[in-house]
């Protein structure tokens, strides 16, 4: 497999002065038990920036994700070492409220997972839970929100219409909707075209790019040709194995600009894994 | 040209469907019980119906529908079972709910699965005590305990408008439409409980990620993700318990009463279909005895339109949760 072309328009974004640091990672290993899934992931998160997280499955990509929204509280078990501090606070410090924390840190999952109620209630959810009741008001969040992920055109006189009824790539929209309408300031997103076809994939990348002027991206992916395309930066995972104890531990090979990552990487498993070589 | 090759040759061709001896015989099998079921049904509402005739000739629709039940005077009114039944129930029903899903949520959502598994243990045995048992209890325990309550309450409320019809006194010696209601909301609670139990545990952890995901809180999470997708199997539950509060005999039989009579007053005496049925049956004869099966029938009636209003319920739901 060959090289893959960065977009020249990325490169110029990343290469230019980055953004304010939004999560500043420092030593962060994950336990599930005793488990140890990831260990001593250091990495910054700029502003307005989309952040890929690649490499082979089972690496722990998913679980950094979701130290970043402290959605593994919700794990038992599930425990954090280390420092993350989310612009500039300490992400796990006593007093931070993990609800207040997903209000503002976002998540959109690999499957699509859309309430079984209405488009209309599915996006309005999140801001009647942060106390938004007035119908106008709502209204407009609805149509902002579904404007915002390209899906308004398509579903703008089924509102009332259970959103299980849309395809797949409709509901994964219908999820990113759903995580903009509460206005967070970063969006975390698990594999969210892995269950997509390639026009679907499209949109979902196209709405990303529009929508990184506002928000903080960072997306998991398996796809080469798709962290090329969106990302600013990329961290490249991969498994370490212990032959005594026989145990899996992810760890971070490398962070950089997407295309240094992929053209010029400065770890060999960093380039045989963008080559097609491991993984 | 003749045609040769696979096409021609005799037997069965690989895409033709062979079905094995043991699958015909299980679909037989199944059909056959499932018509038996039915025929029997049909059957026993038949004879029923049969044995009650007199009743429904001798008394005509005014009669049956009046609430003047009276052997001595051969007066064979049904409404103040009927009411007694439904009163009971509702009551019953009103405790029970709130309770089960209460504890059906605190279950499956917030108490961790290793403390979650010997409570569910216990409830389940709830489930299984005898009726009898509870009545007992209810008439040994609960009623004269309740009798003192009853009595404050309706000097409380004396005079107040609507409160005053429905929690008035004189009181009794405690038992009642209300203390009937309590019994059975015990009795009920353990299977609202466990079905609604297990209709909760099966919404996905994905949909609650979701919500939590959004900052919901965990009751957030249960009105936004949970609720949605097992609000049609906890209305279903709801009904299975409500169905059986009005056949439930022996318990109601002890605390209700036992007077027929139709009044607005909850603490007042009252009697129930399977009560009547259960503490009269052995020495009615002629017509009495023929009203006694119709009350049954009736009975019979109320329960398969609660459940058939039950089952649309949860379908409809279901279908509006698969998006049509
Ligand atoms: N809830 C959990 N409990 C226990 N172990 C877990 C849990 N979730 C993940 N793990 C383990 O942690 C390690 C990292 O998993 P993770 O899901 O983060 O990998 P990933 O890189 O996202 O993989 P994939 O590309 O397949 O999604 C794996 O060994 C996995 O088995
Ligand atoms: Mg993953």
């Amino acid at each position: 497999m060959a090289k893959l072309e960065v977009p020249e328009t990325v490169k110029d974004k990343a290469a230019a002065e980055p953004g304010n640091p939004v999560f500043d990672v420092r030593d962060v290993s994950t336990y599930y038990g005793n488990f140890k899934a990831v260990k001593n992931v250091s990495l910054t998160i700029h502003e307005n920036e989309v952040t890929a997280f690649i490499g082979p499955s089972g690496c722990g990509k998913t679980t950094v994700l979701r130290t970043l929204n402290r959605m593994n509280d919700l794990i038992p078990g599930a425990r954090v070492e280390g420092d993350i501090t989310y612009r500039g606070q300490s992400l796990y410090a006593k007093q931070v409220s993990p609800t207040a924390v997903r209000r503002r840190i976002g998540m959109v999952f690999q499957k699509a997972n859309p309430f079984p109620k209405s488009i209309y209630d599915n996006v309005a959810y999140g801001p009647r839970i942060n106390g938004i009741r007035k119908k106008s008001d709502l209204d407009g969040i609805v149509e902002r929100s579904l404007k915002q992920a390209a899906l308004w055109d398509e579903v703008k006189n089924r509102l009332n219409k259970s959103a299980l009824g849309m395809s797949g790539g409709q509901q994964q929209r219908l999820c990113i909707a759903r995580t903009l309408a509460v206005e967070p300031d970063v969006v975390l997103m698990d594999e969210p075209c892995s269950a997509l076809d390639p026009i679907a994939t499209g949109r979902i990348e196209d709405l990303m790019q529009e929508i990184k002027s506002q928000y903080t991206i960072v997306i998991v992916t398996h796809n080469m040709q798709q962290a090329t395309r969106v990302s600013d930066r990329t961290a490249f995972y991969s498994v370490e194995r212990n032959e005594e104890s026989d145990t899996r531990t992810g760890v971070l090979v490398e962070y950089d600009q997407t295309a240094k990552i992929f053209e010029n990487p400065s770890n060999p498993l960093t380039g045989d894994y963008v080559t097609g070589r491991m993984g | 040209m003749t045609q040769t090759g696979p096409a021609a040759t005799a037997g069965p061709s690989p895409l033709t469907e062979r079905r094995g001896f043991g699958d015909r015989g299980f679909q037989a099998l199944a059909l056959i019980a499932g018509l038996l079921v039915l025929v029997v049904l049909v059957l026993i509402a038949v004879s029923t119906a049969q044995q009650s005739v007199s009743w429904f000739s001798t008394s005509g629709l005014n009669g049956i529908f009046s609430t003047h039940w009276d052997p001595a005077s051969n007066r064979f009114g049904a409404m103040a079972f009927v009411y007694g039944t439904v009163i009971s129930s509702v009551i019953a029903i009103i405790i029970a709910v709130p309770i089960s899903i209460g504890v059906s949520l605190l279950l499956t959502q917030v108490v961790p699965g290793k403390i979650a598994r010997p409570i569910v243990y216990v409830i389940d045995l709830l489930a299984v005590v005898p009726s009898v048992v509870w009545g007992l209890w209810g008439i040994l325990v609960l009623a004269p305990w309740l009798q003192g309550i009853y009595g404050s309450i309706s000097s409380g409320v004396n005079g107040i408008p609507v409160l005053d019809s429905l929690f008035g006194g004189p009181s009794t010696d405690g038992s009642s439409f209300f203390t009937a209601g309590i019994v059975l909301a015990i009795m009920v609670t353990p299977i609202i409980t466990s079905l609604a139990r297990e209709v909760i545990a099966t919404v996905p952890a994905i949909d609650k990620e979701g919500a939590y995901a959004l900052g919901a809180t965990r009751w957030e999470m249960i009105r936004g993700a949970v609720w949605p997708h097992s609000q049609g199997g906890v209305v279903g539950a709801v009904l299975v318990g409500f169905g059986r509060a009005m056949g439930e005999t022996m318990a109601a039989a002890l605390v209700i009463g036992a007077s027929a009579q139709v009044t607005s007053h909850l603490f007042y005496t009252g009697y129930s279909i399977p009560a009547v049925i259960a503490n009269q049956f052995g020495e009615a004869a002629g017509t009495m005895r023929s009203a006694l099966i119709g009350l049954g029938l009736f009975l019979f009636a109320i329960t398969i339109v609660i459940n058939l209003v039950a089952r649309g319920i949860v379908e409809r739901s279901a279908r509006r949760a698969r998006g049509a």
